[in-house]
């Protein structure tokens, strides 16, 4: 057995069941290695897809996602897709080649220092020195991914310890780092001290995070808010932890949420703040947010807590461990009903008053609204980045047990076909939109090969007005209307494109049925690029 | 306000760039940085200073908790610990201004550890601010060369100590 042996073994230890690459010299001995393994290969078309791939698989399996690249510029190439993965906290593992190891320092063909190029956003890198080093490496790199605060681990390995024997593999049962000991139970004083101050609130709002996601906890949180009645917002990155219909949300805050969500978070006396990490598109004052009241910070990272802004009681632990551990207790909380008036006349009085956009173009709030009424109960919607992502954020409606996902931290633009992919493989039964902008769709539209080849059906939408929006939104709100490269007119004529990967192709503008023709688009599972043409000047800030 | 770290990592390679990387990237200070094996050679101990409001100073340890090859983050001000420092000054000297280089030595029981026809080194080994003073001192003439180790600190003897 080699080493490319020995880190096929690893994956097929770790249950892995499909990784996302592409070879190179530097990785050949590996892919070798790995033609005799079940594992499911999926060849994508350019490296930092492979990560997206793997961060859209995490983020529906709950395992790390995989993914392998060579040396040098593939190994950089998956740089984005890691810092991408890193600001979300999504598990990953990535596995690059390096050149001999003789060799590593000398600057030769298709060396790059990818350890030290990614220090800054990932939880942890290995250099492979020893090739039977491996086994324990692995074994830590995916505990490190997936546990604690989750993240992007590194393992760069050279050429010659891929081909190197190894003297008896042997998987360890379980890990042994004097370093890493991530909190999981939360701390009973401090416990006890969130009990009191939820007992004693009466206008008290919970903030769910990312971190809620992650931690599998939204239906403790769901049954929480509603056992004690308190209301509750989302960052970005938490949409979905709440059904969109849940009576007692009130829907994301920031600058690009619902005035009344900010309110709310505004007016309360207690904030519970869960698995958020007080980003500053989510709250734009940190200091203000502990004004006039008490300030919980629930998360598992404790370097979150008081980073942005100082609570009043920090909690650290997992989620979903923290929660359980709150309502063993009997809580009595006070009567929370005239507060939960208060925010529904609020979100009365502010309703959505976009004025509706006709004639040539198609609405985006109307069609994000239809989209996700006529989605399956289970389905998963993909938000790239942009003014389409705003939308969604705002007008699709998310159900139960339905998914929603994007790029929050990093804004990394052409996220969600590639992300698409790695949740349809991921859970084959789901359905999988995802929705983008024309710029986004050109960054990735390469992997429509690779969903055509391995037949991965995902139902793209391109959102398209002939423009960068949300950077053309910027330097019309900041610059009057001074464009500046932004304009990315005409082509690619998106019904070629389709017809090229042999996908079902839509044509949706304001003179055609859009009731009609998202029920084309939902019915069957198949590939579908569905085109639709909105207003330049639908605004995601109207 | 200054701060002291003591912090035990893993003796391996690439530590000493993620700690100091760490420190680039989130823009804190580092006042100075020692690093050396410990009586455990896997592990090395790097006493850093560094300076901040009490929120950064915070922050500065929980990101290095974070980091996956620190064992331990001890932090203390300097009523707590002893603390020292090694400084080695080359001052350019004359017949003029010998008597008044050797007599504030004297005074800073700092020593003359090597000497030419013109030049004389002079090293100290002092709290940090001691060995700021000589520097100040020295100011006036000729300075050469300076190498200073940065302060070195321990948390002071207490019983029952782990």
């Amino acid at each position: 057995m080699n080493g490319a042996d020995a880190i096929v073994k690893c994956l097929e230890k770790e249950k892995v069941e499909v990784l996302f690459g592409y070879p190179g010299v530097a990785i050949a001995p590996f892919y070798n290695s790995l033609l005799s393994s079940d594992i499911q290969k999926i060849l994508i078309r350019t490296e930092q897809n492979a990560a997206h791939c793997a961060s859209g698989y995490a983020r529906i399996s709950g395992k790390p996602g995989v993914c392998v690249v060579t040396s040098g510029p593939g190994a950089t190439n998956l740089i984005t897709g890691i810092a991408t993965a890193f600001a979300d906290s999504i598990p990953l593992v990535a596995i690059t080649g390096q050149v001999n190891s003789a060799m590593i320092g000398s600057d030769v063909f298709q060396e790059a220092d990818i350890t030290g190029a990614v220090e800054s956003f990932v939880k942890y890198s290995y250099l492979v020195r020893d090739v039977n080093d491996i086994p324990r490496i692995f074994k830590e790199a995916f505990f490190i991914a997936n546990s604690g605060r989750k993240g992007p681990v590194l393992i760069d390995i050279p050429i010659d310890i891929q081909q190197k024997t190894i003297n008896n593999f042997k998987y360890p049962d379980s890990i042994t780092m004097r370093t890493y000991k991530p909190t999981v139970d939360g701390n009973a004083a401090q416990i006890r001290k969130v009990i009191k101050v939820v007992e004693k609130s009466e206008r008290p709002i919970m903030c769910v995070g990312g971190g809620v996601l992650l931690a599998d906890a939204k239906d403790i949180i769901r049954d929480f808010a509603k056992k004690y009645q308190i209301p509750v917002v989302s960052t970005m990155m938490g949409l979905g932890a709440m059904d969109s219909e849940n009576p007692l949300y009130y829907g994301m805050v920031g600058n690009n949420g619902r005035f009344f969500a900010n309110k709310a978070l505004d007016r309360s006396d207690l904030v519970l703040m869960v698995g958020a990490r007080v980003a500053d598109r989510a709250v734009n004052r940190p200091d203000m947010i502990t004004e006039n009241k008490i300030l919980v910070h629930i998360d598992v990272d404790p370097a979150e807590i008081g980073k942005n802004v100082g609570p009043t009681i920090p909690l650290v632990g997992d989620i979903k461990r923290i929660f359980g551990q709150i309502t063993e207790n009997e809580i009595t909380v006070k009567d929370h009903t005239d507060w939960i008036n208060e925010l529904n006349e609020e979100k009365k009085a502010h309703p959505d008053n976009r004025p509706v956009i006709g004639d040539e173009y198609v609405d985006s709030k109307i069609f994000l609204n239809k989209l996700s009424s006529k989605m399956e109960n289970d389905a998963i919607y993909i938000a790239d980045v942009g003014q389409n992502q705003i939308w969604a954020t705002a007008f699709f409606n998310i159900k139960e047990n339905q998914r929603f996902m994007t790029s929050g931290g990093m804004g990394t633009m052409g996220y969600s076909i590639p992300a698409g992919i790695g949740a349809k493989l991921a859970d084959g039964k789901k359905q999988v939109v995802v929705g983008c902008g024309d710029g986004a769709f050109q960054m990735s539209m390469m992997e429509l090969a690779t969903m055509n080849q391995f037949e991965v059906p995902v139902k793209i939408i391109v959102f398209r007005n002939n423009y960068l929006g949300m950077v053309r939104e910027y330097q019309h709100y900041t610059w009057q209307d001074h464009y500046s490269m932004v304009d990315i007119a005409g082509k690619p004529d998106l019904s070629y494109i389709a017809k090229a990967y042999d996908m079902r192709y839509i044509k949706l503008d304001g003179r055609k049925d859009m009731e009609e023709s998202i029920d084309d688009f939902l019915k069957n599972d198949d590939s579908v690029l569905m085109e639709v043409i909105v207003d330049p000047m639908d605004l995601a800030k109207a | 306000m200054k701060k002291i770290y003591s912090v035990l990592v893993e003796n391996r390679t690439g530590v000493l760039s993620k700690v100091a990387g760490l420190f680039a990237r989130r823009s804190f200070n580092i006042d100075s940085l020692a690093v050396g094996e410990t009586e455990d050679k896997a592990v090395s101990r790097m006493t850093i200073v560094s300076s901040g409001d009490k929120c950064v100073l915070e922050q500065v340890e929980k990101q290095l908790n974070k980091k996956l090859d620190v064992i331990k983050v001890k932090t203390f001000d300097e009523f707590d610990s002893i603390s020292r420092e090694l400084m080695l000054i080359k001052v350019k000297y004359n017949k003029n201004n010998r008597r008044d280089i050797m007599e504030n030595c004297e005074i800073m029981h700092a020593q003359i550890v090597d000497m030419s026809k013109s030049y004389m080194m002079i090293q100290i080994c002092d709290v940090p601010e001691r060995v700021q003073l000589l520097l100040s001192m020295l100011r006036g003439i000729s300075i050469a060369e300076v190498a200073r180790t940065g302060t070195l600190a321990l948390t002071k003897c207490i019983e029952n100590e782990k």
